[in-house]
């Protein structure tokens, strides 16, 4: 199976619509969505039945029995997290609580045990033999890089057979992004042409190459800042990045989203543009030679 | 005064509202939480700044001390550590720095080393702090970067604050609206801008945060995200209407209220509407 994964560094450049228009245009029969604190690509996949979900499990959070507790302080004070609150009885925060187990091992009483806590769910929709994998983090939880490589994980074994995975990804550079990274075969950056656009697209390629993975660029609303645009495409031929297109800003593509369409579903200028950057992106996906290249 | 602009979407403008409002405010502090990605620093472009490198803290393990008993690998509910052929190994980028490997090693054998994950700039533009953190690349979580910048503006009780969140609704969302007397939720019309919209509210509700919509990228016709905040009863504090010339000073990474009059009034408002929500709301919730 290859992998393609789609990040931006920045937020709302167009990875969820890309994405969207990339499955509709390669019919492939595996997708999913890596973006779990804020998934959004079941609103344009038009499923046709209800998911599969089971919850999932993170890391254990600590409970203290008041009936046990003798205040003795040792797991205030062993906690780094500052996890732990004293009012009239000691009592665990579970936002804050990362599950080490510190608390547990050094009470004298065993008044602390780690207990399973759910830190989000995992759906997989299976619709006419294609397979969505995708995740909803619990608010406030930290656990999202393991349930990314969970909806990863569920998306594969699903799909043995498929040829083809599109992932969705999420903004940054941190834990959901790089577990997001493990394992694909290649990313797609969608760059936006702003400064801040730029900045954060030198930090993504900067995480993709740290873990080895081959990326190609593209620029969306690129007509919305021509000179940002070409400062984009200057980066990437300095450093020998695969530039593969340009899509233009257009109110057209707000309008299917909004319909919950993806742009190639309608006639409009973006849906066109994407189309194009569709084939360069997938030529350099299953092209072997460039693979072997860039690593 | 602790201001929050949070939005669980990224690209709905959270850099362009919590820029502007702090160059309005005249003097004013602006902290930049989107560790991962900060922005602001490139619309202030601060000056006479300095750097502070931020490190946590990992095991190191004395070779000639450790025994090869394991605990540590057993403690570690993190996977951090491993004994491979007959040499302890400390992943460091899964190591959430619980101490608990050192704290259970019988022989001593594990120490703490100091590893740098990122860094906190600190500038002044026109009469604003601008402090930023940023993360390095390829390190996993930029939390202990937000909780040094939320620490030091911790004592700042008169200079009003603006605190740029990172996008989403996970752990570092909710670190950042820790210390936030009040949030700014920004919403882009867009089906995805209100499903997001959505998550960022139940967020600011859980934690009984006061808050307040700003309606971004407005058009005329139908706005989902209005339509949402009024089935939901959510204030709308203030609409920044789609605009080319807006789009155009920011993508360029300007700040619209230092170059033009009429941007300039847009955010006072807002900036007066925003304060007295939060006066009214420390009058009713004190």
């Amino acid at each position: 199976m290859k992998q393609l994964l789609i990040l931006s560094g920045k937020g709302g450049t167009g990875k969820t619509t890309i994405a969207g228009a990339f499955i509709k245009l390669s019919a492939a029969k595996a997708y999913a969505d890596c973006d779990v604190d804020a998934p959004n690509l079941h609103l344009i996949m038009d499923q046709n039945s209800e998911p599969g979900r089971r919850d999932f499990y993170g890391l254990p959070k600590a409970e203290i029995n008041r009936e046990l507790c003798i205040k003795c302080d040792r797991c205030i004070q062993n906690c780094r997290f500052e996890a732990i609150l004293m009012n009239e009885e000691y009592l665990i925060d579970a936002f804050t609580c990362e599950g080490c187990g510190v608390c547990e091992a050094v009470c004298p009483v065993g008044a602390v045990a780690l207990k399973p806590a759910a830190a989000g769910e995992l759906m997989l929709y299976l619709d006419e033999g294609k397979i969505f994998s995708t995740a909803q983090l619990k608010m406030g939880s930290g656990t999202s890089g393991m349930l990314v490589t969970e909806v990863k994980k569920q998306m594969r074994s699903a799909a043995e057979d498929a040829e083809l995975a599109i992932i969705d990804g999420s903004p940054g550079i941190g834990c959901p992004v790089i577990a997001s990274l493990s394992g694909v075969d290649m990313v797609l950056i969608v760059a936006e042409p702003s400064i801040s656009g730029i900045s954060d697209m030198q930090r993504i390629i900067k995480t993709a190459e740290v873990f080895r993975t081959k990326a190609a660029v593209c620029i969306n609303k690129y007509d919305t800042n021509p000179a940002n645009s070409e400062m984009i495409e200057k980066l990437c031929r300095a450093g020998n990045l695969p530039f593969v297109g340009r899509i233009p800003f257009d109110p057209e593509a707000v309008k299917a989203i909004n319909d919950g369409l993806t742009v190639v579903d309608v006639d409009c200028p973006s849906g066109i543009a994407v189309r194009e950057v569709f084939n360069k992106t997938i030529k350099l996906l299953f092209d072997a030679s460039t693979i072997a290249a860039d690593i | 005064m602790k201001i929050a602009v949070l939005s669980g979407k990224g690209g709905t403008g959270k850099t362009l509202v919590s820029v502007n409002l702090a160059a309005a405010a005249e003097e004013s502090v602006y902290l930049d939480c989107d560790v991962e990605e900060p922005n602001g620093h490139l619309f202030f472009k601060p000056g006479n700044f300095y750097e502070e490198e931020i490190s946590i803290k990992i095991p190191a393990a004395d070779e000639k001390l450790c025994s090869g008993c394991r605990t540590c690998v057993n403690f570690c509910k993190f996977n951090a550590l491993a004994f491979i052929k007959d040499r302890l190994i400390v992943f460091d980028e899964v190591c959430h720095s619980c101490g608990g490997c050192i704290l259970f090693c019988p022989e001593r054998a594990l120490n703490e080393k100091e590893k740098t994950i990122g860094k906190i700039q600190k500038g002044i533009s026109g009469q604003v702090t601008v402090n930023t953190g940023i993360l390095n690349t390829g390190e996993a979580s930029g939390i202990p970067i937000i909780k040094k910048l939320l620490d030091e503006n911790r004592t700042n009780k008169e200079i009003i604050s603006f605190i740029d969140c990172p996008p989403g609704s996970a752990c570092i969302v909710m670190e950042s609206i820790k210390d936030a007397d009040y949030c700014i939720l920004i919403a882009e019309p867009t089906l995805f801008g209100v499903h997001n919209l959505n998550m960022v509210y139940e967020l600011v509700k859980l934690f009984h945060k006061p808050y307040g919509v700003v309606l971004n990228k407005c058009q005329d016709g139908e706005n989902p995200a209005e339509r949402f905040c009024n089935e939901k009863g959510i204030r709308i504090l203030g609409r920044i209407p789609f605009d080319n010339e807006l789009g155009t000073l920011n993508s360029n990474a300007k700040i619209a209220v230092r170059e033009n009059e009429k941007y300039r009034t847009v955010f006072l408002s807002l900036l007066e509407t925003v304060k007295k929500e939060v006066r009214h709301e420390a009058a009713v919730n004190p």
